[in-house]
């Protein structure tokens, strides 16, 4: 009768508060294009980070230079987990190895694996059993096996995936391949987790949920959360601060209140006044008026 | 010779400490709990529960899936004298407050989050309760109130205890009497606040012994434990059956993996209400739609014969050699392979009550063989008073009485029950108790009659039995079961007792409708918009149509509509347990009702739609309505 979470999902070591990741001056052109202008931004540990803006603002280009599937020409992203590291100068596996998980904006999972196969290939990290004791899957290998099922099996509980674990992953509907993705990107056991708009194209049923799962992450397990998110209302409740970029330039940075109140904000990145965004500042207004 | 539930389960503990009591499914695997663990847990639960001040006048509540803590905690409770009470988790916050203060709740037992958050909701109206403890702490790290308590750190607490005073906890085990209280069980009220039926150790076990010698069960046997343990059938099975003989429960993963775990333990016995039976019917007929056409004739053919043998079986007639061997070769190609989808290959009896069944899904059952059997009781009764026996089943009757129990029907031809079984009264409401319980008579408020072999046939609820205008007597609940046996129907309420006609207001099945939809490429968007497509129309009036060639005349549908959104006992338009709640249904959709009366071809409906962050919206819907025949 063991119920809950039995392993470790977090990976740092670092206390809550302290700054793990630090984007500074991050330029990324692509030939002609500008597609980050002098990025800087501070991610502290255990808080999710919103990355906001308009389509073609850059926030997957920021997302993939610090995961690593881009270069910028200029600047440094500084990652901290006891020592140092200069993510720029890293390959994608390397930046992964360090604890920096992700998940896509197009689902990016095996797609005639099942699920369970698609989480444990997220644990694949932190096989230390080579090729041939895991073939006759005897002692440290078997082992390790077991062990890393069962942590797979905490994160099926966690994400209440269990009535669909030995099903093909495209079998399933767009909302629960989102919900695996999550999966695989926790089976290696992040420090840091990057969302690319984990709830682009889901009902409002399935937002709730991504929502709940999220902030348990967070709030359970301390992960820190970056995230690109289209849907202004599930960003501003469930975000710490928040970023806005325009053309790749940061336009604006603060808690959810402090951004939808920027003039810049509503003028530059809105256009016009967006409706969701004026709702929820007139509840902030009334909330402090109170 | 144990009196109480507890005392039958330390006495298995000390017989047969290894054997697998309750299993669980979790982390994918069957996880086992023998029965030396389970009275462990039991015993330093309780404990736990006296060391915070539990004493035999109060009552823990539980809410939550069906899991080992839940018995557990039922079962410490009991142990030390206390009663327990089982709540349907979806249960409303107002009835939930008026259980836990009506009752004297003096702890909660709860699953997880999702429960906490709601108690908290309501803490402040809460007078007894001193503690709320979860089994599950997932997101529950960061709650501070100090009146939550994880069960585990109940145990421990127990364990201190013990070390403080051996011996204590065997003692008082001992002390509890066939006379105390066990449970109180709320009986699903059509109106008002739930009745909380008082069920003593005593009826519960006598309750469990006499369906025993009517259908005896084994140790062998295994049990699947997944409809609400606050339901009085699965108190019956889990508690009654399953303590006295000492079988096998099994608690699946989650309530979506329900299927596929009865799959894997294949249970030699079942009781389930007649929609978890519907589900398997329409499960087969939409598979079957979907599978090849070879194995599409196969079937057609050998449905036929199980039909047949089934009908044989139920005249008591012996078989022909041509059919038996007929049958035998379906049984081969067709009945075996979709019993074992269903997980019902080893089934050796399967119950079916809370409400009445349609007489085409008994059929069904029988054609493939599944000992499907017809149980009629009331949680006022422990839920079982008659049951089918072996060999004698007659699908339009509910069985004969079990053994201690007598029947008899009152002039006005409502059902009197009298059995050791019956319940001491209503807990703390004597006014209900003594509507109910006369001269040593429950009042079932059923109508029925016995039939020429002894068989018990219930009508339906009194109030609910219709007078249709030529004067014959005639059940709403039967319309709607034969309705029902249609994949494509999920609900129907029908109406006729005080209107020249009878009329029906139909819920379609959303996730099959859906699928022949687009297999027919027929485009949707939501279920109002999938309800109100022609084609979707055409195919339920089909259903209609069969339904109503098996119907005298005056009982046959005439017009129906097939609704904008499905009936929910969240909106208390149907009991926990599903039945419908007629009275609120009329008076709620008296536009359409009055709309199927006229000779409107539709209707117009407003809906308000409250979302679950509370903000609320119109629809409006235009709903057509069908007329059949040429009667009109």
């Amino acid at each position: 009768m063991l119920r809950g979470f039995t392993g470790q999902l977090n990976s740092s070591r670092l206390e809550a508060g302290q700054i793990q990741l630090k984007v500074e001056e991050v330029q990324l052109y692509f030939g002609g294009l500008m597609a980050l202008m002098d990025v800087n931004l501070q991610v502290r540990q255990s808080e999710i980070y919103a990355i906001i803006g308009p389509n073609g603002a850059g926030k997957t280009s920021l997302l993939n230079c610090i995961s690593g599937l881009y270069h910028p020409q200029r600047g440094r992203i500084l990652y901290q987990n006891g020592a140092s590291h200069d993510l720029t100068k890293l390959r994608p596996h390397q930046i992964a190895q360090l604890g920096i998980a992700r998940s896509f904006q197009n689902i990016e999972l095996f797609k005639h694996m099942t699920v369970l196969d698609n989480l444990l290939s997220g644990c694949h990290i932190h096989m230390k059993s080579g090729l041939l004791s895991s073939m006759v899957y005897w002692g440290a290998a078997q082992r390790e096996q077991i062990q890393f099922r069962r942590f797979v099996e905490d994160i099926i509980d966690l994400l209440e995936i269990e009535a669909i674990r030995n099903q093909t992953v495209a079998s399933l509907p767009y909302g629960l391949q989102k919900r695996v993705e999550l999966g695989r990107a926790l089976a290696l056991k992040p420090s840091i987790l990057l969302l690319d708009e984990p709830m682009a194209g889901m009902n409002s049923e399935e937002k709730e949920d991504m929502a709940r799962f999220i902030l348990d992450i967070n709030e359970e397990h301390g992960v820190t959360i970056v995230l690109i998110e289209h849907d202004m209302g599930v960003v501003m409740d469930i975000s710490d601060r928040i970023a806005v970029l325009n053309f790749g330039q940061k336009i604006a940075e603060g808690t959810p209140a402090e951004v939808s109140a920027n003039p810049h904000v509503v003028e530059a990145y809105l256009g016009e006044e967006h409706p969701s965004l004026a709702l929820r500042r007139n509840n902030n207004q009334h909330a402090e008026a109170k | 010779m144990p009196e109480t539930l507890p005392q039958f389960l330390f006495e298995h503990a000390r017989k047969t400490p290894e054997k697998a009591a309750l299993r669980e499914r979790d982390y994918g695997i069957w996880q086992t709990i023998t029965w030396h663990e389970y009275a462990e847990h039991v015993k330093y639960f309780a404990l736990g529960l006296v060391s915070m001040g539990l004493v035999p006048e109060e009552t823990i509540a539980i809410i939550g899936d069906n899991r080992p803590e839940w018995v557990m905690a039922e079962l410490a409770a009991q142990a030390v004298g206390a009663k327990s009470i089982g709540l349907y988790q979806d249960s409303v916050v107002n009835e939930m407050i008026y259980i836990f203060n009506h009752a004297d709740v003096s702890f909660i037992v709860v699953e997880d989050q999702e429960q906490v958050d709601k108690i908290l909701e309501m803490w402040e109206q809460l007078q007894g309760v001193r503690k709320v403890i979860y089994y599950d702490p997932k997101g529950l790290r960061n709650y501070t109130e100090d009146f939550l308590m994880y069960f585990p750190d109940v145990e421990a607490l127990g364990k201190k205890y013990e070390q403080e005073h051996p011996g204590w906890f065997e003692e008082r085990l001992a002390q509890g009497k066939g006379s105390d209280l066990a449970i109180l069980s709320t009986t699903s009220g059509t109106t008002g606040n739930p009745k909380l039926a008082m069920l003593t150790h005593r009826s519960m076990l006598s309750m469990g012994r006499n369906l025993m010698a009517v259908d005896p069960m084994t140790p062998r046997d295994e049990f699947v434990s997944f409809l609400p343990l606050a339901w009085i059938g699965e108190q019956m099975m889990v508690m009654s059956c399953g303590l006295q003989i000492g079988f096998t429960i099994n608690f699946p993963e989650e309530p979506e993996t329900v299927q596929h775990d009865i799959r894997e333990i294949g249970p030699q016995v079942m009781f389930s209400p007649p929609r978890i039976w519907e589900n398997f019917v329409s499960q087969v007929q939409v598979k079957i739609e979907d599978t090849s056409w070879l194995k599409k004739k196969i079937y057609h053919w050998a449905m036929p014969i199980g039909y047949r043998m089934a009908d044989v079986r139920f005249r008591k007639e012996t078989p022909s050699a041509w059919l038996k061997f007929q049958y035998f070769l379906a049984d081969w190609l067709v009945f075996q392979e979709i019993k074992d989808h269903l997980g019902l290959r080893r089934l050796k009896r399967a119950y079916t009550g809370g409400a009445a069944l349609g007489p085409d899904v008994f059929r069904f059952f029988h054609a493939l063989g599944v000992n499907l059997k017809q149980i009629y009781g009331q949680t006022e009764i422990n839920g079982i008073a008659v049951v089918h026996r072996d060999g004698d089943v007659k699908f339009q009757t509910v069985g004969t009485p079990i053994p201690e129990t007598d029947i008899q029907i009152d002039e006005s031809g409502e059902i009197l029950m009298r059995s050791p079984a019956m319940m001491e009264g209503y807990y703390r409401n004597p006014e209900a108790t003594a509507e109910t319980l006369k001269a040593g008579w429950l009042h079932s408020g059923d109508a029925g009659y016995f039939d020429e072999d002894g068989h018990l046939i219930v009508i339906d609820r009194a109030k609910d039995v219709m007078t249709l205008h030529d004067g014959t007597k005639f059940s709403p609940q039967f319309i709607e079961n034969k309705l029902k046996f249609s994949p494509y129907v999920k609900e129907a309420v029908v109406f006729g007792g005080d209107w020249p006609f009878v009329t029906a207001m139909i819920n379609i099945d959303f996730a099959n409708v859906g699928k022949w939809a687009e297999n027919h490429q027929i485009a949707y968007t939501t279920y109002t918009d999938l309800a109100q497509k022609r084609p979707v129309y055409e195919i339920i009036r089909k259903h209609v149509e069969a339904s109503n060639a098996d119907l005298p005349p005056a009982a046959r549908i005439q017009r129906f509509v097939l609704l904008h959104k499905e009936l929910d006992a969240d909106d208390a338009e149907l009991t926990r347990t599903r039945k419908v709640r007629r009275k609120l249904i009329a008076q709620r959709y008296a536009d359409i009702i009055s709309a199927l009366y006229s000779q409107a071809s539709h209707v117009d409906v407003e809906t308000l739609i409250t979302y679950q962050d509370g903000r609320t919206a119109k629809l409006q819907t235009r709903l057509a309505i069908e007329s059949l025949g040429k009667e009109n």
